[in-house]
C-alpha cells in the first residue's frame, strides 16, 4: 500500500448527485429556452445573458473574496444559474448598466446578505428582477417584439406583452374576444410574442422540464401543481365571465408561468423540503399569480407570487414535517 | 368638528383605562415573587454565562448562591477572588479563597513525535472521531486535533497550532471555566493550579498503555518507568496504569523530575532558564543518550 | 409488481463482484485472536487460561449477562495469552490468542455433510442449544439470537421472517450461502419456526438474486409453511423494520421491537448457524465472509473460522491492491472503516471491502442547499438536515423531539446528499448523547 488508509464513519459511498452537477444540470436545461430567445430576439438575448451571468459570477467572487474573506467558491455553478435566470426574466433590450445593478442586487442582497448559498429565503434572481421592475419600470416593461435572429441589441422594436394587452383592454372595458393583435395559442406555445427573453417559448421550457425530470434534479410536484392551479383557477374565472377573463390556455402559455413553474419555484433553497409542502407552495403561487394578473395592478404576477410564497417556506417546512416511521401506529394504538 | 375631537379623546382614554385595569389584574395574577438579592448577586458576577461554575448561566449561579447555606462548592472560576469575596460579604458568608487555576493540555503528541498511521476522514469533530475508533495515530489516548476544545472556549483563549496539530492555551486569557475540559472526549485537558508566578510542572501525557507500546506510538509518551516518582522529595508524583501524575497541591516546583524523565514527558512552564551547572548536566545527559 | 417498503430508500450501484464465486474454505492460520466481545452486550468472560490446550468447539468464554453470548474455540491448540488487541470496533479490546496446532475437533460435533431434516427437540431445547452455541445475528448487528427466540411474556410471535435481502452493495455472503446451503437454511428456518411455535415463515430475497430465489423456491415445495418472497431491489430493505413493512405490510411502532407486531426476524446466516448448532452440535465458530473491492484480483467468498486474521483472507484473494485507500468491515453503507487489516474476523464480519484511493476519500463538504433529498430518501421519515443542525448546535432536546432516536443509521441521507454533508456523523453523535440523556432521566 503506497498511501495512508482513510478511516471515516459509514456510509463509504456517495450517490451521483453533487452541487455543481445539479447547478449545471439546470443550466443545461435552460439552454433550449436560451436558443429560443436568441431565435426570437437575436443579438440582444446574447448580450443580456452574457452580461448578467458574468456580473453575477464577478459579484459572487468579489463578495467572497473581499467582504466575507473566504475562499471564493464560484465553480459550484450557483452564480451562473442565478445570472442566467436573471437574464431570462428581463427584456432583451435592457441597458447593460441596469443588468449589472440587477445582478448586484440579486447576488449581494438576495443571496450573500443572508449568508450565501443555501441560506437565502428568497430566490435571488427574482429579488434582482423585482428590484429592477420597481426601480426601472420603463426599461423593464418595454418589451421587444420578436424580430428574428437578426435583431440587434438596441434597435429592437418594442411592444406590449399579450398579458399587458389583455389587462389594458379589460381596464378600458373592452371585451377580450374583440382584441385583434393577440397571438394564437400555437404562436404562444412556440414563443412568438413579446416578453422577458427567457419566458416566451413554452415548448423550450417544457423540453428543459423533461430534462430536469429525467436527471431527477427536480420532482414533478411544483411545476404540475403550479400550472394546474393557474389553469383551474383562471378556467373558473373564464367560465364565469369570458369577456373579462382570458381563457386558461392563454394564461399558462403567456408571461412567466412556465419559466417560473419549472425553474424559479423549484429552486431548492427557496422551496419546501417535503412533497406535501411543495404542493401547498405550488398551489399558493398559482392562486396568487392569477389574482395578481386579473385583479392586481401589474399584468404579470408570478415573480411576486413566488417571492411571497418563498417567505412562507420556513412555515411550510414546519407544518409539513414527514411522519416518522412507526409514529402513526404508535399513536393509533 | 370639536365634538369629533372630544369623542376621540374620550373613547381612547376609556380604552386606555380599561386596558390598564386588565393589565393590573393580569400582572397581579402572574406575579413572580423573587428574592431581590438574586439580581444583585447576578450583577456582581461577570455575566459571561460560560458555565464554568457548573450552572447553565450567571443567573442560575446567582440563584444557587442566594439559596445556599455557605459558599462551599460555589465558585465562579472566571472572576478573581475579590469578586467572590464581595459576594460572600453581601450574602453574609465566609469567603473561601480558591487557588486560581488554568487549563493545561496534557498531550505533547505533535505530528513529529507521534506520526499519523492513517487519515481520519469524517466530520471535523473530536467527539465523532473518538466514537468511531482509537484515533489516527498509534496512541489511543492522545489529542485528536479536531479542535472541539477551541470551539468550546468562549474566551478566545485557545487555538489550534497548525504545526503541532495540538491546541494551545493562551494563559492570560484562560479563566479556567472548564468548558474545554468537558468538550474533550479524550479527557486530555485538566484544570491545574496556576502556581506561584504561574510556574507549573505537569506530565504532558495520559497514555495508559505499557511502556513499549506507548513509546512506539509516541516519542514523548510517559512510559510509566517511575523514575520521577523516586526522585520526587515531596511524594507529589503517583504512578498508576503505567502513567505518572503530579499532584499540583503537593508539588513544590523543585524541577527534579523534569530532568529525570527519559522521554521528556514532564513539562515545566514559565521557569527561568536553568543554572549553568544544571544545563551542563542536561547537555551531558543528552549527549550520553545520543552516543548510546 | 414486486413488494418493497414504501418510504424512502436509495439504490446504490450493486457491484456484487463476487456473486458467482463459490464459497472457499479458508486455510487455518498459525496464530489466531478470538475477541471476547463479538456481540452486542457484555463481553464474554474467559473460562480458559494461558497454556491451556483446547479443541475445536470447546468453550473459550462464557456469556456474562442477559445480553451476551458464549464463545467457542474455532481452533485446536494452546492458549498463548489473553490480551487487548484492536478488533473491528476500532478500539483495543480483550481477545484470546491461540497458537493453532492441527485441527482436532470435539467428538460430539457431527462433521459430515449429510442433511438432517428431522428434529425431535422441543422449542425450549432448541432455544437452549442456540444459546449454548453462542449464536448471534450474523447479518452484522450481532444481537444474541436466543434472546429473540425467547418471546417475552404477554407477546406472541405469529410470523418468522428470514432475511436474505443482502441489500448492501458488494456483499454476497448470504447470496452464496442460500445457493450452496439452501437445504440447511430451510431446515434451520424450520427449527426457528419450531422454537417460536409459529406456523408461517417468509424468506425475503431481493430480486437481484434470481438464482437464489429460484433455488429456494424449488426447495420449499417440500416444506410446509415456508414461502419465498422476491423483493424489489432497494436499500435499506435488510433493515428489520423495512423488511417487515415490505413483506407483511406491518409497521413496527416507533421505539418498539418487531415482536410487538408479532414478527421475529433472523438472517439466513443465522438460520444456517442454527441448523448446524441444533442438528450437528456445532457451535458458531465459522462464518461466510466476502472479500471484495474493485481493485481486488479475485473477489471471493470464504468459509472462515472466527479469529482468522483478515490479512490472510485478502492474501488469498491476490493480496492487498497497491492503491488501497480504505478498508471496510461489512458493506459500504453501514460497514465500519478499519485502521488496518490486522484484525481478527469476528462473528459480525460479513465482508472485507477494499476501496481504492479515489473511492476512499470523502468529497469536500459544501453548504446545504436545502434540496430535501435527505428527507425523501429517509426510510424512517426523519429530517436528517435538521437533525444534523441540532446536533452541531448541541440542541439535544430538539433532537429528541425530532425523533433522532428512530434513526437506524442506514446512511441513505448521506449517500444521497449532493453537498456531501456529514449528516450521519452528526446524527450518530446526537443519538448517543440523547440516548445518554434519556437513560439518566429514567434513573
Amino acid at each position: 500500500m503506497n498511501q495512508q488508509i482513510h478511516v471515516s464513519p459509514s456510509p463509504h459511498i456517495n450517490g451521483e448527485f453533487s452541487v455543481p452537477k445539479i447547478m449545471y444540470g439546470v443550466v443545461l436545461a435552460l439552454l433550449p429556452a436560451f436558443a429560443a430567445s436568441v431565435y426570437y430576439f437575436g443579438m440582444g438575448a446574447i448580450i443580456v445573458t452574457a452580461v448578467s451571468v458574468l456580473s453575477c459570477v464577478a459579484f459572487e467572487y468579489l463578495i467572497h473574496r473581499f467582504i466575507l474573506k473566504i475562499q471564493p467558491r464560484i465553480t459550484d455553478g450557483s452564480a451562473v444559474l442565478t445570472g442566467l435566470l436573471l437574464a431570462f426574466n428581463v427584456p432583451s433590450n435592457l441597458p447593460i448598466l441596469v443588468i449589472v445593478i440587477g445582478a448586484l442586487v440579486a447576488i449581494g442582497i438576495g443571496k450573500m446578505s443572508f449568508g450565501g448559498l443555501g441560506q437565502n429565503p428568497f430566490n435571488p434572481a427574482l429579488v434582482g428582477r423585482v428590484f429592477l421592475l420597481i426601480s426601472f419600470p420603463v426599461q423593464m416593461t418595454s418589451w421587444p417584439t420578436p424580430g428574428g435572429f437578426s435583431t440587434g441589441y438596441a434597435d429592437a422594436v418594442t411592444g406590449a406583452t399579450p398579458l399587458a394587452l389583455v389587462k389594458e383592454a379589460v381596464k378600458n372595458g373592452e371585451s377580450i374576444s374583440t382584441l385583434a393583435n393577440i397571438p394564437s395559442h400555437m404562436q404562444l406555445f412556440f414563443g412568438h410574442m413579446g416578453g422577458s427573453m427567457g419566458e416566451v417559448s413554452a415548448l423550450a421550457l417544457l423540453l428543459g422540464f423533461a430534462f430536469l425530470l429525467y436527471r431527477k434534479i427536480i420532482t414533478w410536484h411544483i411545476p404540475v401543481f403550479l400550472i394546474g392551479t393557474v389553469f383551474a383557477f383562471s378556467g373558473i374565472l373564464h367560465l364565469a365571465s369570458p369577456e373579462k377573463f382570458a381563457d386558461p390556455v392563454f394564461h399558462i402559455l403567456t408571461g412567466g408561468i412556465m419559466l417560473g413553474a419549472v425553474f424559479m419555484a423549484t429552486d431548492y433553497v427557496t422551496s419546501p423540503m417535503t412533497h406535501f409542502g411543495m404542493i401547498i407552495f405550488a398551489i399558493g403561487i398559482g392562486l396568487l399569480t392569477v389574482i395578481i394578473r386579473n385583479f392586481g395592478a401589474y399584468p404579470e404576477g408570478i415573480s411576486f407570487a413566488i417571492l411571497i410564497m418563498n417567505a412562507l417556506v420556513p412555515l411550510l417546512n414546519r407544518w409539513t414535517k414527514p411522519t416518522t416511521f412507526g409514529e402513526e401506529v404508535k399513536n393509533g394504538n | 368638528m370639536n365634538m369629533t375631537i372630544i369623542y376621540t379623546i374620550l373613547s381612547l382614554s376609556i380604552l386606555g383605562g380599561i386596558s390598564a385595569v386588565i393589565l393590573y389584574f393580569v400582572a397581579q395574577q402572574f406575579k413572580v415573587v423573587e428574592d431581590p438579592r438574586i439580581g444583585e448577586v447576578e450583577s456582581m458576577l461577570p455575566g459571561a454565562n460560560c458555565g464554568g461554575c457548573g450552572f447553565p448561566g450567571c443567573r442560575n449561579m446567582a440563584e444557587q448562591l442566594v439559596k445556599a447555606e455557605s459558599m462551599e462548592g460555589l465558585n465562579c472560576p472566571v472572576s478573581d477572588a475579590s469578586v467572590m469575596a464581595g459576594i460572600a460579604t453581601y450574602l453574609g458568608f465566609e469567603a473561601t479563597i480558591q487557588e486560581p487555576k488554568v487549563a493545561v493540555v496534557r498531550c505533547n503528541g505533535t505530528c513529529e513525535h507521534r506520526p499519523k498511521i492513517n487519515t481520519y476522514d469524517g466530520a471535523n469533530s473530536c467527539v465523532i472521531d473518538a466514537a468511531l475508533y482509537s484515533g489516527d495515530t498509534g496512541c489511543s489516548f492522545g489529542c485528536l486535533g479536531e479542535g472541539d476544545c477551541v470551539a468550546a472556549c468562549k474566551f478566545g483563549a485557545m487555538y489550534m497550532d497548525p504545526l503541532t496539530g495540538l491546541p494551545v492555551i493562551i494563559e492570560d486569557k484562560c479563566v479556567a471555566c472548564g468548558a474545554c475540559v468537558k468538550a474533550c472526549p479524550k479527557h486530555i485537558i485538566e484544570l491545574r493550579n496556576k502556581g506561584k508566578n504561574s510556574r507549573r510542572i505537569y506530565v504532558s501525557c495520559i497514555n495508559k498503555d505499557k511502556g513499549a507500546v506507548a513509546k512506539k506510538a509516541c516519542a514523548v509518551a510517559c512510559i510509566g518507568c517511575g523514575k520521577c516518582v523516586k526522585v520526587c522529595p515531596f511524594e507529589a508524583i503517583t504512578l498508576a496504569n503505567n502513567l505518572a501524575y503530579i499532584d499540583y497541591n503537593k508539588c513544590k516546583l523543585c524541577r527534579k523530575c523534569v530532568v529525570e524523565c527519559p522521554t521528556n514527558s514532564i513539562h515545566e512552564i514559565n521557569f527561568p532558564p536553568r543554572k549553568a551547572a544544571e544545563a551542563v548536566m542536561e547537555n551531558h545527559n543528552e549527549n550520553t543518550i545520543q552516543t548510546n | 409488481m414486486l413488494k418493497t417498503f414504501k418510504r424512502g430508500g436509495v439504490h446504490p450501484a450493486e457491484n456484487k463482484l463476487s456473486a458467482s464465486s463459490p464459497i472457499i474454505t479458508a486455510e487455518l492460520p498459525k496464530v489466531a485472536a478470538v475477541p471476547l466481545g463479538q456481540h452486542i452486550g457484555a463481553p464474554a468472560s474467559p473460562v480458559v487460561n494461558k497454556g491451556d490446550v483446547v479443541k475445536v468447539g470447546q468453550l473459550l468464554a462464557q456469556s456474562s449477562g442477559f445480553v451476551s453470548a458464549n464463545i467457542h474455540s474455532p481452533f485446536s491448540g494452546t492458549i498463548a495469552k489473553i490480551e487487548d488487541t484492536i478488533d473491528i470496533t476500532g478500539f483495543s479490546r480483550p481477545a484470546i490468542f491461540i497458537n493453532v496446532e492441527g485441527d482436532d475437533w470435539l467428538e460430539t460435533i457431527d462433521r459430515t455433510d449429510i442433511l438432517l431434516a428431522e428434529c425431535n427437540l422441543s422449542a425450549t431445547e432448541i432455544t437452549s442449544k442456540v444459546k449454548e452455541a453462542g449464536i448471534v445475528g450474523l447479518g452484522g448487528a450481532t444481537f444474541p439470537s436466543h434472546i429473540k427466540l425467547s418471546v417475552p411474556p404477554g407477546k406472541m410471535a405469529n410470523v418468522l421472517l428470514i432475511n436474505g435481502v443482502e441489500c448492501e452493495p458488494y456483499l454476497t455472503s448470504d447470496h452464496r450461502l442460500m445457493l450452496e446451503k439452501g437445504d440447511e437454511v430451510i431446515v434451520g428456518t424450520q427449527l426457528l419456526m419450531k422454537a417460536l411455535s409459529v406456523s408461517k415463515a417468509f424468506i425475503g430475497i431481493e430480486n437481484n438474486k434470481p438464482d437464489a430465489i429460484q433455488h429456494l423456491k424449488a426447495l420449499t415445495k417440500n416444506y410446509i409453511g415456508i414461502e419465498i418472497v422476491p423483493l424489489k431491489v432497494k436499500y435499506p430493505q435488510g433493515g428489520e423494520k423495512q423488511l417487515i413493512k415490505a413483506v407483511l405490510n406491518r409497521e413496527v411502532p416507533s421505539g418498539a421491537l418487531p415482536i410487538d407486531v408479532g414478527v421475529v426476524v433472523h438472517n439466513v446466516g443465522t438460520a444456517f448457524a442454527v441448523y448446524e448448532a441444533v442438528q450437528k452440535n456445532k457451535p458458531l465458530i465459522e462464518r461466510i465472509v466476502t472479500v471484495t473491492g474493485k481493485s481486488v484480483k479475485t473477489p471471493s467468498n470464504f468459509k472462515v473460522r472466527i479469529g482468522t486474521p483478515a490479512t490472510q483472507l485478502v492474501e488469498a484473494c491476490g493480496g492487498v491492491p497497491e492503491d488501497t485507500g480504505k478498508i471496510v468491515s461489512g458493506g459500504p453503507m453501514m460497514g465500519k472503516a478499519l485502521k488496518s487489516l490486522d484484525i481478527p474476523v469476528s462473528k459480525g464480519v460479513s465482508g472485507i471491502l477494499l476501496f481504492n484511493g479515489k473511492e476512499a476519500k470523502r468529497p469536500i463538504m459544501e453548504p446545504c442547499i436545502r434540496c430535501g433529498k435527505c428527507i425523501s430518501v429517509c426510510p424512517m421519515g426523519l429530517e436528517p438536515y435538521l437533525l444534523m443542525t441540532f446536533s452541531e448546535k448541541q440542541m439535544w432536546e430538539s433532537s429528541e423531539m425530532s425523533h433522532t432516536m428512530d434513526c437506524m443509521e442506514c446512511g441513505s441521507c448521506m449517500y444521497t446528499c449532493p453537498a456531501n454533508r456529514p449528516l450521519l456523523d452528526y446524527i450518530r453523535l446526537s443519538k448517543s448523547t440523547v440516548g445518554q440523556i434519556i437513560r439518566t432521566r429514567k434513573q
